[in-house]
């Protein structure tokens, strides 16, 4: 060993809010930690970036809406410096050619009784699947007494919905989101948006069987934050990591950036440490990795420690992104046709029908990008100033489909898909592309590149009905532990998976304390 | 070989033997084994069991399933698939290995050559192409099936090495147990590994396809006055139980192959456990194994000497002779000619598997359309029933 050993007992592998929320949670029940990122900053994908000369925006996620709000109260996050720029901020469904459509309790038209009963609906089969998101999910096939119990509350849960809901839960639960919407609403418009929401970072169109679920996910996870909707952190997401940094090391936490992993440390079967890029060594009674589970089993790990059949299922883990990112620096505020400023502020969606979406989606299966992409559009610089400088905007969207390997190569499309980005914003917002002073297309390739996630997908795997629960990345590492004593995952590889959550962070710390 | 027919045009291939043991064969008796027609009795099983103890026989094992494994990492490759450590095993040496999932319950049993610095071959009895390539992810290693390119014979018995030195296989004496030789034989090269499945004196022969005919006829030759005789499956299956050894879809089911919960053995059930070496590093199985080692299996595969004449194909084995407890049943049968032992291998629940433990056999006897049975005693004893001295001499003796 080149040089000498330091002692911790937990190292935990990447500083993204997963990461950070792991290392808070321990360090505040005592334990000693070490965080090593990669980059020079902390946040991970949950970074605010400076992409041109004095705009800054969020990298990946750019609004917080499935953080649960107990946690940022349990980890003191505003005396840390969170502040939020906005809170529950508006959703409204944009089209090229007609008036936008403001998403909410206050729609009206023919569709607005079906969807008030839509909502409640949701909100009632969301509020029964909460416990399924919270907590570790239990293991099948065993004695312990937990892992009854924890099947016993859900099964409670969703009894307590009532004859007529858990008929209807069982119904839809199976179905695809393009059905269930066209069951119950007329509007193009309305249909579209709220489908979006289903397929927005999956591998899915609104066609695809399972989207209902990836629906009743999302609005779980929203039920379970508890929070005041969709959120803005005054900085940018970046800031929120900047505060669950300084909350970990006041804690007594050591963050180390710019400190790459090259591979996990194993003695007589079990991890005990890391060994830099550089080759230092460092020892630690406990390693857990917020990388994703591809990168931490097969990179960092190596096959040699685990299992054939285990490997197989981390290879065959569907993880490859089909959600791009799309920057733009702006001179002028952006004017979508008809949008009232009070919804400039929210989230603008561009999905104007379902159609519209499942044609976007069918590019992808080929390698293609959309001709025609779907968005989630947001200008935080009207939240929050600060992120350009003065009188100028920043416009930053999600935008699908974009497949990881492009069926040519990203090499020469990459211009082509972002002037197709520009063109459709350009109809939406006359004016857009004369205003841009600089434009950033993250392909999910470029998001594995810069934010060292295994094959660009924002939630380290798709979340489907296979992936998730207690599959969630695969069986034998479903509950943070992995095959390695020693080892544990708590990124957004786990349940319950990804969105700037943290609940995949506090719970694997809370199975790293229970475990000593 | 097979040449491009596909499999539905012919569903059996024959093995480059076939014109040979077609024209021996005198009851016709012909079955198929991994794809392959082969010969289960060629005169009679009696006649050619006593040739494996007494004489020489040849046997086509071309069927046996064998890959090719090379590349820098083939030996932590093959020791994270297999539970023995092959870091012992050296060039022109071969070792017998089980293999297991990742619940530790075994997947097959075969034997590793190793034919160079980094180059082996496995040979097993079920083909599991997908399990060795997504066990390959992360190693430096190539992996190809290579059954149709190597014609294989068993020559197995006391006389086997005088028929392989009349043959002109100068030097073969000197093979031990487990070792690899290179020779020829008249134009065409031979690999010679001492191992078998008889557990008596006896060579594996590998070759090209192509002088499979002409090796066969010079073999039959050299051996005319030593008793030499071409065996099928039968007669093996004799000899093998006598050797202890086990055979899969007989004694075990590969746990890729089981379907009900339960029916998966691992190799500690198997009384393989002298296979495993918990201490090399991972392997695969081995959490799960060092599981099982601390709680003790709940069943093992152990020998029995059975009270009369009668094997006890399939019997349900008692705690008692008044058969109500249920403690094992058998899975490999025989009368023993050269031991004379009513032989089986079971698998017998804890705690009877100690030597010296009795427990009943329920034997079912078909006489002339009547059926009658006995319970019998049965005595768990050593494997292998019979292991006689020749198999290990080196150099053997003429006979």
């Amino acid at each position: 060993m080149r040089n000498p050993i330091v002692r911790h007992d937990c190292i935990v592998i990447g500083a993204g809010h997963n990461g950070l929320i792991c290392a808070a949670t321990l360090a505040r029940r005592g334990r000693s930690v070490l965080v090593l990122e990669a980059q020079p900053q902390v946040g991970g994908a949950a970074l605010t970036r400076e992409f041109a000369g004095g705009f800054h925006v969020s990298g990946c996620a750019h609004l917080i809406h499935l953080m649960r709000a107990d946690l940022v109260r349990e980890l003191d996050l505003g005396r840390h410096g969170l502040k939020w720029a906005a809170q529950s901020l508006p959703t409204t469904a944009l089209r090229p050619d007609a008036a936008p459509l403001r998403i909410g309790e206050e729609l009206s038209g023919p569709d607005s009784t079906a969807f008030r009963e839509h909502a409640l609906q949701m909100r009632r089969f969301a509020s029964g699947l909460v416990p399924l998101l919270s907590r570790v999910p239990p293991r099948l096939g065993t004695r312990d007494f937990k892992d009854f119990a924890a099947l016993a509350r859900l099964g409670w849960h969703i009894r307590k919905l009532g004859r007529r809901d858990m008929r209807e839960l069982l119904r839809i639960g199976g179905m695809n989101v393009y059905d269930l919407l066209e069951e119950r609403f007329s509007d193009d418009l309305l249909k579209g948006a709220l489908g979006f929401d289903a397929v927005l970072g999956t591998n899915f169109g609104p066609r695809s069987p399972g989207t209902v679920l990836t629906l009743l996910y999302r609005l779980a996870a929203e039920a379970a934050a508890g929070t005041g909707g969709l959120s803005q952190p005054q900085g940018g997401v970046g800031a929120l990591c900047g505060a669950l940094a300084r909350c970990a090391q006041a804690a007594g936490a050591t963050i180390r950036t710019s400190s790459p992993v090259r591979r996990i440390l194993v003695e007589a079967d079990r991890a005990v440490g890391v060994e830099l890029e550089s080759g230092e060594r460092i020892e630690a009674r406990d390693v857990i990795s917020s990388a994703d589970p591809k990168t931490t089993f097969l990179k960092l790990l190596g096959t040699a420690h685990l299992d054939t059949g285990f490997v197989r299922r981390v290879t065959h883990l569907r993880s490859r992104g089909l959600a791009a990112k799309l920057h733009f620096a702006l001179d002028a505020p952006p004017r979508f046709l008809g949008l009232p400023d009070e919804c400039l502020r929210g989230r603008l969606l561009l999905a104007p029908s379902l159609d519209y979406l499942e044609r976007a989606y069918n590019h992808s299966k080929y390698g293609e990008y959309s001709s025609a992409p779907a968005m989630e559009i947001t200008v935080p610089t009207v939240n929050d100033p600060g992120l350009a400088p003065p009188g100028k905007h920043v416009v930053s969207a999600i935008v699908q489909y974009a497949p990881y390997a492009h069926k040519d190569t990203w090499l020469t499309e990459h211009g082509r898909f972002l002037d197709v980005c520009v063109g459709l914003l350009d109809r939406l917002a006359p004016g857009f592309a004369g205003a841009i002073v600089h434009a950033e297309l993250l392909t999910p390739a470029d998001i594995e590149q810069e934010f060292l996630i295994s094959g660009g997908h924002w939630h380290h795997g798709d979340l489907a009905f296979d992936q998730f629960f207690m599959v969630r990345p695969v069986p034998g590492a479903a509950q943070h532990r992995t095959p390695l004593p020693g080892l544990y995952l708590c990124g957004a590889g786990c349940h319950p998976g990804g969105g700037v959550m943290g609940t995949a962070g506090r719970n694997a710390a809370l199975q790293v304390l229970e475990a000593a | 070989m097979s040449g491009t027919a596909p499999h539905f045009v012919e569903p059996l291939l024959k093995t480059p033997f076939h014109e040979r043991a077609r024209a021996c064969s005198q009851v016709d008796s012909f079955i198929a084994w991994s794809g392959y027609t082969t010969v289960d009795v060629f005169t009679t099983m009696e006649q050619e069991y006593f040739a494996i103890r007494n004489a020489a026989t040849l046997y086509d094992l071309t069927p046996m399933v064998k890959y090719r494994i090379a590349g820098a990492d083939a030996l932590p490759y093959l020791n994270r698939l297999v539970t023995r450590d092959l870091k012992k095993l050296k060039t022109d040496r071969v070792s017998y290995c089980v293999w297991c999932n990742d619940s530790g319950h075994v997947l097959d049993d075969g034997t590793v050559f190793r034919l160079g610095e980094s180059e082996y071959r496995l040979c097993t009895a079920e083909r599991q192409i997908d399990w060795l390539l997504d066990s390959a992810v992360g190693f430096d290693v190539e992996i190809g099936e290579i059954t149709e390119e190597i014609a294989a014979l068993a020559l197995q018995g006391p006389t086997s090495c005088a028929v392989l030195k009349s043959a002109g296989l100068t030097g073969v004496e000197r093979l031990k147990p487990f070792e690899i030789g290179h020779f020829s034989l008249g134009a065409a090269r031979l690999m010679v590994s001492r191992t078998g499945f008889t557990g008596d004196l006896g060579y594996e022969l590998w070759m090209e396809p192509q002088a499979a005919l002409q090796i066969w006829d010079a073999l039959l030759e050299a051996g005319r006055t030593r008793g030499i005789r071409p065996i099928g499956s039968q007669a093996l299956n004799m000899a093998r139980i006598e050797a202890g050894f086990l055979s899969p879809h007989v004694d075990f089911v590969s746990a890729e192959q089981t379907i009900r919960t339960g029916r998966d053995r691992s190799p500690l059930e198997l009384g393989l456990g002298w296979l495993i070496d918990f201490e090399k590093g991972h392997f695969n199985g081995r959490r799960a194994l060092l599981a099982e080692r601390a709680r003790g299996p709940r069943r093992l595969l152990v020998g029995l000497d059975i009270a009369g004449n009668k094997p006890a194909h399939n019997a349900l084995l008692y705690s008692t002779a008044g058969g109500r407890r249920e403690v094992g049943s058998v899975t490999s049968a025989t009368w023993s000619p050269t031991c004379k032992r009513n032989i089986a291998l079971a698998m017998v629940d804890a705690p009877y598997f100690e030597v010296g433990s009795t427990v009943w056999a329920d034997i079912y006897l078909n006489r002339e359309l009547v059926w009658e049975r006995r319970m019998s005693r049965a005595t768990v004893v050593e494997r292998p029933f019979f292991a006689p001295d020749r198999r290990r001499a080196t150099p053997p003796a003429d006979f």
